[in-house]
């Protein structure tokens, strides 16, 4: 990336600002732009929140109020940056330059701070404390995690989808991609879609959609409607309970993931394809490879590091997997339970938030070394780079 | 780099060979094993979705008593086919509702993480300052916080503030139940990603591009506003569909922050509460989900291609 001449000249005129030649001496115009400079925010936030509450009130049109709140999120962000940056120009000259970037970077890092660096702190004060925050317990609620029965088996099931979602998603995205890749531009596109089209369905919708796959009913209590037990019937056999069969349910529920998350895989894999240079593949196909060996040998090495996003991607999607589970229906009967779903299960439906706090922190602490992996998988690239 | 002198080697030679051993070659525009296993895949990962289609269409008691592959049997007789379980989902479920209330917290919980991703991704990547690295490290590393770790908390904050001793950390602003409150909580799960694959987008923007842009006294606001932005377009695209499909399919956040009365519930609620509440009313579920399928669904095919384009732009380049 450029010689070391040019870097130089890149640092001089990141320094080398343009300064406008007015104001700025006088005591009175360094007051009034002080003033501005406190002014602009105080009436920002104070419009912006005479609108939150206009969307508090229950009496008028919901149209209208879906358009207003529309209006007001959408605008009222662009309206904030705007201010504050009009804010930094009446700043003195010579403190602007410098303020500018945390203007920049500021909203970003007030966020995060708020919403998901004091939670995790938050949450691992609770984890110490008893079900309803009040005592500490030490370390007993994390001796329950890691001795409790349902916990066992959530631990279990989710090393489970841990292995199998990344592993079936990306290999049946791969192996998709690359096969889509020979058809005509057309067939491509349209077979590609058709693999991400669960990608757009939520997971409560998902929920009805495998009900019809799965879905059981016994003798006596209506028809079987579900396409498995369909298929069972036409063969002549008896409808199976399917989603009560421990544990094999497990695997009906990382089917439906997989099913929704194939579609990502595939269409991130199939760009990474795309940017192989031709001429390799044409050279090995010349030389006598057959389309196994240009796989293994030249198209899966080609795109390793953007295998390594998407499966580091889906391992932390398959860690936090809760939904599913959840709306399918009853997983501690079924034996299906997650951890994810068992640290909802404690805090909002046992009401205890010491346990549901302590599972939040173990997951926590169980991704870490996803994420220490991928970034050393990124400086590594980065170094080739 | 040996794979780039085979590259040249092999030109001259492909074309002769090409005429020489066309059928070796044939298998580059597909093969039947690769036509029909696409076919068979395609096919696999439809029919659960067209189950629920076909059913959708379908009067009540004929989705009770009989699977849904059944009226490929007689697909012409118009007895089998209906519009009312769509009519129903509509009205008495008070899907209308729902489906403004996703949309008023859809459009600005996409928009606000974007907007502040690409100001403070211009600023981690162009702009000099004290602790630059420190804080870029810090934002992608809370990649890793669990969603449901952060809901108490938030949730804490927003009904009561919080204070030590006197002094107000965060003040009890009553947010529980409003769209503001939805917000600012997709916004602050959305960021870390944003800023990351953001930052890997307008970090790889030629510099000569903006460095011209300086010399003619374009200040900071002005390059990322009329230069950056512009040129990021499909990174900022790909991210929007990603935010958009995630926030309007989520179920937790909305329920935690908005609440599951009717006049606030949001459409995937409103959906698993039809599922709660109903049962076993298969037909007017059906409907629903296709219903709260829609606008993703229009979503992605209009702006897919630059799905693929933008995110792997900074991936596939190393």
């Amino acid at each position: 990336m450029g010689s070391p001449t040019t870097r130089k000249a890149t640092a001089q005129t990141g320094v080398i600002e343009p300064e406008p030649a007015r104001g700025g001496s006088r005591p009175w115009v360094y007051l009034l732009r002080i003033a501005g400079a406190i002014a602009i925010p105080v009436v920002a936030v104070v419009l912006l929140w005479a609108t939150f509450n206009y969307l508090r009130r229950t009496d008028v049109n919901r149209a209208l109020i879906v358009v207003v709140a529309v209006v007001v999120g959408v605008g009222g962000i662009f309206f904030l940056y705007w201010a504050m940056n009009r804010v930094v120009g009446f700043l003195p000259a010579r403190y602007r330059e410098g303020v500018r970037p945390y203007v920049f970077v500021g909203p970003c890092l007030v966020i995060l701070a708020v919403f998901l660096i004091y939670p995790v702190i938050n949450t691992i004060l609770i984890s110490f404390k008893d079900s309803t925050s009040t005592g500490f317990v030490g370390l007993d609620n994390y001796k329950f995690v890691f001795t409790d029965h349902d916990m066992l088996i959530a631990i279990r099931n989710t090393l489970g989808w841990i292995v199998l979602v990344p592993l079936l998603a990306l290999s049946v995205g791969l192996v998709f991609a690359t096969m889509a890749d020979r058809l005509n531009r057309r067939g491509e596109t349209l077979a590609k879609s058709m693999i991400f089209l669960p990608m757009a369905i939520s997971f409560a919708g998902a929920a009805v959609v495998w009900d019809f796959v799965y879905s059981f009913r016994p003798q006596g209590f209506g028809s079987n409607i579900g396409l498995l037990n369909g298929i069972v019937m036409g063969l002549g056999r008896n409808p199976v309970p399917w989603l009560d069969q421990k544990p094999w349910n497990n695997l009906l529920l990382i089917v439906i993931m997989v099913w929704m998350q194939t579609g990502f895989a595939m269409v991130v894999l199939s760009a990474a394809i795309k940017a192989i240079p031709e001429g390799i593949i044409e050279a090995a196909r010349i030389d006598g490879a057959s389309e196994l060996q240009v796989f293994r040998r030249i198209t899966v090495p080609s795109i390793l590091p953007t295998i390594v996003v998407v499966a580091t991607y889906m391992v932390i999607n398959a860690m936090k997997v809760f939904d599913i589970v959840f709306v399918m229906g009853n997983p501690e009967g079924r034996g299906t339970q997650v951890i994810a779903e068992r640290m909802i299960a404690w805090f909002f439906i046992r009401g205890n938030n010491g346990r549901g706090a302590a599972i939040a922190v173990v997951l926590f602490l169980a991704i870490i070394p996803v994420m220490i992996w991928n970034i050393r998988q990124f400086r590594r690239q980065e170094a080739i780079r | 780099m040996s794979a780039v002198a085979a590259d040249d080697l092999a030109r001259p030679a492909a074309t002769a060979a090409s005429q020489r051993h066309a059928a070796s070659y044939e298998p580059r525009r597909g093969g039947w094993f690769v036509r029909i296993t696409i076919l068979v895949v395609v096919i696999l990962w439809l029919i659960p979705t067209l189950g629920v289609l076909i059913s959708s269409f379908r009067p009540a008691d004929l989705v009770e008593t009989t699977g849904w592959w059944t009226v490929f049997a007689h697909p012409f007789r118009s007895a089998s086919w209906t519009l009312h379980n769509y009519r129903t989902a509509l009205s008495a479920g008070g899907f209308g509702n729902a489906f403004l209330n996703s949309l008023a917290v859809t459009i600005p919980s996409t928009v606000i993480p974007i907007t502040i991703a690409s100001f403070a991704a211009y600023a981690f990547a162009w702009m000099s300052f004290r602790g630059r690295h420190v804080m870029f490290v810090l934002v992608v590393g809370l990649l890793v916080v669990p969603l449901q770790m952060a809901l108490i908390p938030i949730l804490r904050l927003y009904t009561g503030g919080a204070a030590i001793g006197r002094l107000v950390l965060f003040p009890d602003l009553d947010l529980g139940g409003t769209f503001l409150a939805v917000w600012l909580a997709h916004t602050a799960f959305g960021l870390p990603l944003a800023v990351y694959l953001l930052r890997n987008y307008i970090g790889l923007l030629p510099s000569s591009v903006i460095e011209s842009a300086k010399i003619d006294g374009a200040d900071h606001f002005t390059i990322f506003w009329r230069l950056v932005v512009p040129l990021s377009v499909p990174a900022i695209a790909a991210f929007a569909i990603f935010q958009f499909l995630w926030v309007w399919n989520d179920l937790l956040v909305a329920y935690v922050f908005l609440g599951g009365t009717p006049q606030n519930r949001v459409l995937t609620i409103a959906l698993q509460q039809l599922v709660g509440a109903r049962g076993e009313n298969w037909e007017v579920l059906t409907a629903a989900a296709f219903i709260s399928m829609a606008l993703p669904l229009v979503v992605f095919f209009s702006l897919q291609r630059y799905f693929v384009r933008g995110l792997t732009a900074g991936s596939v380049k190393g």
